[in-house]
């Protein structure tokens, strides 16, 4: 017997999720590639649609309240509302840091170039690749590729170890660098800690199918 | 099915299954040619509130009905297997059938208070089962556990049937704790009661499993998810009998069923 209204309402929490991570993966997207381009505009593009980013998730979680209120939701069901509604929270927090990239951008618009970026945009792709799988994994429901997923944070990881160090040697050069190195050094956490957010995700794909909450990744930072 | 070996593991935030006192084993019913269950095995714990739940007529009423010899005043009824209470098969030759309701008592689906007055009712059974003790004091303790002394302890004699339902249920529970019993079997004790009442049986049901072993059939699985920390669930095979589909913690059994069968079910996609 199916429950046509209820399994309707399922289905679009689930749809404006994917919208969301939509919205913030062009926010992360935009955001390096103003960074790269030294494009203010783009950047406060990406600021100013922050606010888009935050009305979805509070849209998305006042459906799912909704549901539990009114629908008495259980087993399946009670877990993907569950997981859309933590997952929401990480993927919005995600658009926080894209928000942060782009005000770093802005920032230091009036600043010559440090270096020609590198590390950064390939943090940014890995974690943006990161975010579409996690988002794979969910639409079908595959606790695997969200496993697999969570391999890809130590790249991450590493990328970021290799900046922090590398504009630590052009801080101990040459003082006047100090504070674009310290935005950039931000940038780069900014976008570790988007990787970290993904393997949220990941790990609420593994509860929505299996019950259980597991701790899959321990982030070193 | 969870073992019991299972359900004793202290898990984090979990109740323990604790020991086992009425003990299920391969039960199977016929009335007349029609056969009401099919090979039920099910541990029922003490001093824990456990849930039988399923869609109407797979046979929940029937199961917790064997538990206590209710059914056998029903023409045709046969029963197959057995069912251990502390032990001992309730359906052995020897054993007397009032005894075992005396032992394991019984709470109905619409409240069935004698048209007496509240003491009476109340001290009813005691007397019939010959309690020298001081009369006064099992009326008071009964409805005190009960959670009904404060309403009524003013209106003793006043007719029971003049109580409203919610009263009335809570009036039958104490009528079955004056004779002291070590189970007490509820058979959707609240479907006659509106939500206010409701939950205050629910309540009651959580105080009184610290002593007692709860076994409660119903059909509002939102009780069954509130109030019991085992629940059984129980299906409808092609043929019509009654099976056990699945018994484990209430916990796992809302958020994370193992049973196919038990997910569709409680997520209402059964039928």
């Amino acid at each position: 017997m199916p429950r046509t209204a209820f399994d309707q309402r399922l289905t679009e929490i689930q749809e404006d999720m994917l919208v969301l991570a939509d919205m913030v993966e062009s926010a992360i997207d935009r955001s390096i590639q103003a960074l790269k381009d030294r494009n203010v505009e783009v950047a406060r593009q990406v600021i100013d649609d922050d606010i888009k980013i935050n009305r979805k998730r509070y849209e998305v979680e006042e459906k799912c309240l909704e549901l539990i209120a009114t629908q008495q939701p259980l087993a399946g069901d009670l877990r993907t509302i569950v997981a859309v509604l933590y997952m929401v929270v990480d993927l919005e927090r995600m658009g926080d840091h894209a928000e942060g990239i782009a005000k770093i951008v802005v920032t230091l618009a009036d600043e010559p170039p440090l270096k020609p970026y590198v590390d950064l945009p390939r943090m940014a792709d890995i974690a943006t690749e990161m975010l579409r799988e996690s988002l794979e994994a969910f639409k079908h429901r595959d606790v695997e590729r969200a496993r697999a997923i969570i391999d890809r944070d130590d790249e991450v990881d590493a990328l970021y170890n290799q900046v922090d160090r590398e504009l630590l040697t052009y801080m101990l050069n040459d003082p006047r660098t100090i504070e674009r190195a310290t935005y950039l050094i931000w940038v780069a956490h900014n976008l570790e800690r988007i990787a970290d957010r993904v393997t949220n995700v990941c790990e609420r794909v593994v509860y929505l199918v299996t019950g259980k909450v597991e701790e899959l990744n321990v982030s070193k930072y | 099915m969870a073992q019991v070996s299972e359900l004793q593991a202290d898990t984090e935030g979990s109740p323990t299954f604790g020991e086992v006192v009425i003990d299920i084993d391969h039960l199977s019913v016929w009335y007349g040619g029609f056969q009401a269950l099919r090979d039920i095995t099910l541990p029922l714990p003490g001093q824990r509130v456990t849930a039988i739940i399923g869609p109407s007529g797979c046979g929940k009423s029937t199961l917790i009905r064997c538990l206590n010899r209710m059914n056998d005043l029903v023409p045709n009824f046969r029963a197959e297997g057995h069912v251990l209470f502390e032990g001992q098969d309730v359906y052995a030759r020897r054993v007397d059938p009032v005894d075992v309701r005396r032992r394991i008592g019984m709470v109905f689906q619409k409240p069935n208070p004698f048209p007496k007055s509240i003491y009476e009712n109340v001290a009813f059974g005691a007397r019939i089962n010959g309690y020298t003790g001081r009369l006064d004091d099992i009326v008071e303790h009964a409805l005190r556990q009960a959670a009904l002394w404060n309403e009524v302890k003013d209106i003793l004699r006043r007719n029971a049937l003049t109580l409203s339902g919610g009263q009335q249920q809570r009036l039958c529970i104490a009528r079955t704790l004056a004779i002291e019993p070590e189970v007490i079997l509820m058979d959707e004790p609240c479907s006659a009661l509106d939500p206010v009442a409701t939950l205050k049986i629910e309540d009651l049901m959580r105080e009184l499993a610290e002593i007692y072993a709860i076994i409660i059939v119903t059909h509002n699985m939102q009780q069954a998810a509130r109030v019991a920390d085992f629940t059984a669930v129980m299906m409808m095979a092609p043929d019509r009998a009654g099976e056990m589909v699945e018994f484990g913690r209430t916990r796992q059994i809302f958020t994370n069923p193992r049973d196919k069968r038990t997910e569709d079910y409680i997520t209402g996609r059964f039928g």
